[in-house]
């Protein structure tokens, strides 16, 4: 890139709905500047290699107008997970209160879109906001910061539990042309709060749309909190997100993603195991067909003495479907008596699928257990002959299969009624799948 | 109308002509067993009947109650009333092993265009087999196969066999892995399916499985084909003699 060409999503004048305070000026220049140094990520990014945006800039995004709303009955809910939770509803990144359900919020809990708490209550996030995110080595969550404007705030008291997940439907509408947003959310859960949320990224297939979001949690000491994510876009739709986690002593952090939609899907999480006795879970399904890509990168850091973690993947690729998995565990020189482990299974069927894989382990101290496999495979031969020996045709005895190896992880997810709703959403892609793929 | 007749069926698998010219009447009610050396074709048959992916017919023809069953899939097969009770059952992880049952028995519904089996009726009639051949309750509630011992593999795949009510039971080397209780309970349960309009075709190396599924018929299978054919006295006749004679034969 020459030294006078401006990376893509900053040539539109850019609404700026909030009054900025000093601080959040400078963190949106850091924000800034690290993006107009770094650029859009290229393949000849390390951490890029196997996902290449290029693609995403030829489209012309114009940044979402702050006024796109959608009619409570053409918000595409069938696309999102169907949960009895707090309900919250982002259009473009922005909070629409006319179609979320919260209902009397439980005592301890603050929900709020960021872009009132930045108004009303700035020092309240100013000590977090950018805290995880704002990295040389994230140009596209830099690009966020750069942007920021609105997005998820919550904040849970010491020791509550909330007995309701809270489920965040996040829209994707280009209203009136390919669209560009970047929703910035900020999850802190006190000392021992316990929490589950769960988001579910869809989207109107009128226009492309990009969604660049940037999610930052802290954990204190012994929280819990239960993190799913639902990616279901249209086929018209690109979406990058990375999720920042920081875990104190004895927190636990669990996260799933189940990534079924979309054009191109980077669902990337990075885990600071700060305290002793810190519990990580970065889990994730994915299925894609036709040309989809998804991308799941995964770095969990153990930057202190035992602490525990995990990363199980498992995708399924039909068509010229192209999967990547980039998991990373970093073991710190004093992080000893480490346990991690990380695995990743993807199932090919069909020829023209791809899939990358590239596990990594970086480990600095000498007292630790660690382990990573990845396998790439296709369909059991003898598993499909025998139930086919049993009277169950082909179609259905392959989908029995695929359902079976996308299921495996999806039953890891802790919150019985959450993956109850993620099994259902397997389910109706699979239905659907078998509507529209194999009668390819 | 005879339930299986193969006639001069000559098949292959990858390119190898493994069954050179073997015929076979079986009639409903009646026991076949079929015996012979390793490398005689006794798995290959059963592949064929069945139609496992791979195993292709090049001569002859194997009709299963006049319908030519070369030309149904393996699943059609199955729901014309074929059943194969494995060697080695397969597991298969995240599967359920209830949804399984119901699946198949939904899926001979459908090619017969019967409605899907109600639920209550389902959970009626897999507990009233499952008494019938005495197998723990706790199996189907775990995927399909997986974590099963060698026995209980066996004793599933009866259970498929009871709930499915195939017309011709295929046993391919029901021994295999079993100890002799374990063999005894699988063969009471196949005793127990048995009837004047179904068939049973037993594919054994040894002869201790036809002290429980006692055959009306045996035939010993060598080089491709079937060599002799006699009572059940000639099952014992080769326990003792062993095949060597036959190995001779054909080569």
């Amino acid at each position: 890139m020459s030294t006078t060409e401006m990376p893509p999503f900053l040539d539109a004048a850019l609404p700026v709905p909030v009054e900025e305070t000093g601080w959040l000026a400078d963190l949106r220049q850091a924000g800034l500047d690290i993006y107009k140094r770094k650029g859009l990520p290229t393949p000849k990014v390390e951490a890029w290699k196997y996902t290449n945006l290029g693609g995403l800039a030829k489209t012309e995004f114009k940044p979402a107008a702050l006024d796109v709303t959608v009619a409570a009955d053409k918000l595409p809910l069938a696309a999102a997970l169907s949960l009895d939770a707090l309900a919250l509803v982002f259009v473009n990144g922005r909070f629409d209160p006319a179609v979320s359900d919260l209902g009397a919020l439980p005592k301890g809990l603050r929900v709020e879109s960021l872009s009132k708490v930045l108004q009303a209550e700035p020092a309240l996030v100013e000590p977090l906001l950018g805290k995880l995110a704002t990295r040389e080595d994230l140009p596209l969550a830099a690009l966020n910061t750069g942007l920021l404007t609105d997005g998820l705030f919550v904040r849970l008291a010491k020791g509550v539990t909330l007995d309701k997940a809270l489920h965040v439907v996040s829209v994707a509408s280009g209203g009136s042309s390919a669209a560009a947003f970047h929703p910035r959310n900020l999850i802190v859960l006190e000392e021992g709060a316990k929490a589950t949320i769960v988001e579910s990224h869809v989207g109107l297939p009128d226009f492309p749309t990009f969604e660049n979001s940037v999610t930052e949690v802290t954990l204190g000491e012994g929280a819990e909190l239960k993190h799913y994510r639902l990616l279901n876009g249209p086929d018209t739709s690109y979406h990058v997100g990375v999720t920042l986690a920081d875990v104190a002593a004895k927190a636990r952090y669990e996260s799933f993603a189940l990534a079924i939609g979309g054009a191109l899907t980077r669902n990337e999480v990075r885990v600071v195991l700060s305290g002793e006795g810190a519990h990580g879970v970065v889990n994730g399904s994915y299925a894609v067909h036709g040309g989809q890509h998804v991308d799941n990168t995964v770095l969990v850091d153990h930057a202190v003495p035992r602490a525990t973690s995990s990363q199980l993947f498992k995708g399924v690729l039909d068509g010229t479907g192209k999967a990547v998995f980039q998991g990373k565990v970093l073991v710190r020189r004093d992080a000893q008596e480490t346990d991690a482990q990380q695995l990743h299974k993807a199932l090919l069927l069909s020829r023209g699928a791809e899939v990358d894989t590239k596990p990594e382990l970086e480990i600095y101290a000498d007292d630790v257990k660690c382990s990573h496999g990845a396998t790439v495979g296709e369909m059991d031969a003898e598993q499909l002959f025998y139930l086919m020996a049993r009277g169950i045709d082909e179609e259905t005895a392959l989908a029995l299969l695929v359902e079976a190896f996308v299921e495996d992880v999806v039953h890891e997810i802790s919150d019985e009624v959450v993956r109850e709703a993620f099994i259902r959403k397997v389910r109706d892609w699979q239905t659907g799948r078998e509507k529209a793929v194999w009668s390819e | 109308m005879a339930l299986l007749a193969i006639k001069d069926l000559r098949a292959r698998v990858e390119e190898k002509e493994i069954l050179k010219g073997l015929s076979l009447t079986i009639n409903p009610g009646e026991v076949h067993a079929i015996m012979g050396p390793n490398g005689a074709g006794k798995s290959t048959l059963s592949s064929v009947i069945t139609g496992k992916p791979g195993y292709e017919i090049t001569e002859g023809s194997v009709l299963f109650e006049g319908k030519d069953l070369a030309e149904l899939a393996a699943n059609e097969r199955a729901c014309e009333g074929i059943f194969l009770a494995f060697q080695y059952p397969v597991e298969i992880p995240g599967v359920n092993y209830t949804t399984f049952l119901k699946t198949a028995i939904n899926a001979k519904r459908k090619y017969f265009g019967e409605e899907e089996i109600d639920a209550m009726e389902f959970l009626k009639l897999m507990k009233s087999k499952i008494k019938l051949l005495k197998i723990a309750d706790d199996m189907m509630k775990r995927p399909v196969n997986v974590g099963f011992s060698g026995g209980e593999k066996k004793r599933a795949d009866v259970l498929q066999m009871a709930m499915l009510d195939p017309k011709l039971m295929i046993l391919d080397e029901m021994d295999s892995g079993l100890d002799i209780d374990a063999l005894r309970i699988a063969a009471d349960g196949v005793n127990t399916l048995r009837s004047p309009d179904k068939a049973i075709l037993c594919i054994t190396h040894y002869q201790r499985l036809l002290d429980y599924v006692v055959p009306d018929f045996v035939h010993v299978l060598a080089g491709g084909r079937i060599v002799k054919s006699g009572g059940k006295e000639l099952a014992l006749e080769l326990e003792e003699k062993g095949y060597t004679e036959f190995e001779n034969a054909a080569a």
